[in-house]
């Protein structure tokens, strides 16, 4: 009895804290659907949670016919997919030359990665302005190649100073350090250089740490909104964070902010149910390394 | 004598292993291999990191503007200057001709910041950045950025205010969901939901349940009450915005510290809770003997890795109330991009995200000496 008025207890605590943590999400969703007038009326009765004949898509038709989001959410499609792939294959073979192949300075170059991760964005976003400010990218006008002067406005901005990752390559070298040596051994007996190595043997034996570096990756990309408020001025660019802040300064209505919060939450949050073991281990192990 | 030390140094290391055949292959991987595969994130990394921390550093001598006619000027510490510059003057209570000190409904009346700055000619530049009133008189603190200040204070008290709530309620639902029950999977998950939700996107739908007159948390207050006028204008009053951005941000980001704690307690081994057990301790006395000790290095990190970004407060503040009302959410690196990036002073801004780097530094070390002396501690054991 003692034990099942325990459970009981441990249970109601556990709802509790989940009704505090699921209500802004929760009410961010029921929202979107709700007409206008509705949205805020009787928000401490419990019939404004459950679906009426109200409820509609009107706000989700609204903000893809008439705003920019449809462009926003290809911007940030691109911009995620490209440092998922390019930062997977980047840090991973850092990582692999750092824990399994021999060279002078490994050490120092691995101290020096791990040194890295706590550079945070917000201390080189100002000087990273002026940088890519007077970097070069080539471009095309009338058939010849002619090079621009700035990487404003554009995709790979957001992309390339992103590729490399210090944490990426943190958990790729930690995964590679238990995968067993003899594995290499027999394979370079069998006279297998370090490309065939990396891509036969040890990439397909690490399943697990590309998931967790693709969701890292994926989220952190996705959320991006400090660095492109900074470069990316024009719509053409825009990626769907600084694109929903805009859209919350100047639209009316609260029930198409709602839907527009949703859709751009949706993408993170089926990224994150799919792959959430993988997600809790790496967290867990980031802790107890780190 | 250099030479001497050199051949010693040199006669203690390990001689080199004999290279034999092809098997020196294995022993030394090729210089275009290894370049091949560190050489494009090591460039990357030296790109978009080291060079942009050179270049702060470096503008920070500098009147670096973006986009500026003229060209960048060497001005010296003149950036330092203007950033950290503080006095403290003593300002008087308002003088009636009988000597009383002149009051009005607010309490004493004091001369205005125009009225004292004539009054010391040494202050000019110098504006208000805090007082405190000491009997009838007020210390103020001035300086050439008091904004700087506010921020300085702006970002600790965030500090404060969201390190416990985040980390207490992160062990607590930790081992809430590390209790052997049906349905911890499922909580689990969502706890750990605003996590993966954007800052962005939470600071909306929150600034959207703080509204005044319609949002949720008012209504709920109200009905708690029962006094329809009830609930503070929670993002436009001065006292309310920053702790109100702070439990929105423990909201946000406490389902990372509650894995991280999860994953400590599952390397607690539990013999030492069995041991516990025969030994008569009741839940209490376990906690406080075995789970806390067994915390200790997933503490120190959680708590520097919430304080690190707890320091590096921006969204929040960018999206909800844009440092007002009256620079009470304004924090140092919303002031660092205000100055670099919107008023587009990147020698001014740099220096204050470089203040900004010290910070994250000096907590680093904090950490590394912290686990240093728990790791001497277990080996002395």
């Amino acid at each position: 009895m003692n034990q099942f008025l325990r459970k009981g207890a441990l249970l109601a605590a556990m709802a509790g804290a989940g009704v505090l943590f699921a209500a802004p999400l929760l009410f961010m969703v029921l929202s979107s659907f709700k007409p206008e007038a509705a949205i805020f009326s009787g928000l401490a009765h419990w019939s404004s949670y459950v679906p009426s004949a109200d409820w509609s898509f009107d706000h989700y038709r609204a903000i893809f016919d008439k705003s920019d989001l449809p462009g926003f959410l290809l911007n940030s499609t691109i911009v995620s997919a490209c440092i998922v792939v390019g930062g997977i294959l980047l840090n991973s073979m850092l990582a692999f030359a750092l824990c399994r192949m021999r060279w002078r300075g490994r050490q120092a170059v691995l101290a020096f990665v791990v040194g890295l991760m706590i550079v945070p964005l917000e201390v080189i976003a100002i000087p990273l302005l002026s940088l890519v400010a007077r970097l070069p990218w080539p471009g095309f006008e009338n058939g010849t190649l002619v090079m621009h002067t700035g990487w404003f406005n554009s995709l790979h901005v957001q992309i390339i100073p992103f590729l490399a990752n210090a944490f990426c390559v943190f958990l790729f070298y930690q995964f590679f350090k238990d995968i067993p040596p003899e594995l290499d051994e027999a394979a370079k007996m069998d006279g297998a250089g370090p490309w065939t190595l990396f891509f036969r043997i040890i990439l397909p034996n690490s399943g697990p740490v590309i998931a967790t570096a693709a969701i890292v990756l994926f989220i952190a990309a996705w959320n991006q909104y400090l660095w492109p408020i900074m470069v990316v001025q024009g719509e053409m660019a825009r990626p769907v964070q600084p694109g929903i802040q805009q859209f919350f300064g100047r639209s009316e209505s609260w029930g198409q902010i709602m839907a527009y919060a949703t859709v751009v939450t949706l993408p993170v949050l089926a990224v994150f149910l799919a792959f959430q073991r993988q997600f809790v281990a790496s967290v867990a192990g980031a802790g107890i390394k780190g | 004598m250099s030479t001497l030390t050199m051949t010693e140094a040199g006669a203690a290391l390990p001689a080199p292993p004999p290279q034999r055949g092809r098997k020196a292959g294995l022993d030394q991987d090729s210089l275009f291999a290894v370049a091949a595969f560190a050489g494009p994130a090591l460039l990357l990394f030296a790109a978009f990191i080291v060079l942009p921390l050179l270049l702060a550093l470096g503008a920070t001598f500098t009147n670096h503007r973006l986009m500026s006619p003229e060209p960048t000027q060497f001005v010296g510490l003149e950036n330092y200057r203007r950033l950290l510059s503080v006095d403290v003057v003593t300002v008087d209570a308002l003088r009636g001709n009988a000597g009383a000190a002149l009051r009005d409904e607010d309490g004493l009346r004091f001369p205005t910041w125009r009225q004292v700055r004539l009054a010391h000619p040494e202050l000019a530049g110098y504006r208000e950045a805090f007082h405190l009133r000491v009997g009838e008189r007020r210390l103020v603190l001035a300086a050439t950025d008091p904004q700087f200040y506010r921020s300085l204070i702006n970002t600790f008290l965030f500090a404060l205010l969201v390190l416990p709530l985040q980390c207490g309620s992160a062990l607590g639902m930790a081992l809430l969901v590390n209790q052997k029950i049906r349905g911890r999977i499922f909580f689990r998950t969502v706890y750990f939901a605003p996590v993966v939700t954007s800052m962005v996107v939470a600071s909306i739908v929150w600034s959207i349940m703080l509204n005044t007159d319609r949002g949720l948390v008012n209504e709920v207050l109200r009905a708690l009450s029962g006094d329809p006028n009830t609930g503070p204008d929670w993002l436009g009053d001065s006292l309310f915005a920053l702790p109100a951005i702070a439990v929105m941000s423990a909201w946000q980001g406490m389902g990372f510290q509650m894995l991280v704690f999860l994953a400590g307690l599952q390397s607690i081994p539990h013999e030492q809770y069995e041991a516990a057990i025969l030994m008569g301790a009741n839940a209490w006395q376990r906690f406080v003997h075995v789970t806390l000790p067994g915390l200790r290095n997933t503490i120190v990190f959680v708590l520097v890795s919430t304080a690190l970004l707890a320091f590096g407060l921006f969204t929040q503040v960018d999206v909800m109330t844009g440092g007002g009302p009256l620079d009470s959410t304004t924090t140092v690196v919303y002031h660092s991009v205000r100055t670099g990036f919107r008023e587009q002073d990147i020698g001014y801004g740099s220096t204050i995200a470089l203040v900004f780097f010290g910070l994250v530094l000096a907590l680093s070390t904090l950490q590394r000496l912290v686990a240093a002396k728990g790791a001497a501690k277990g080996a002395a054991k």
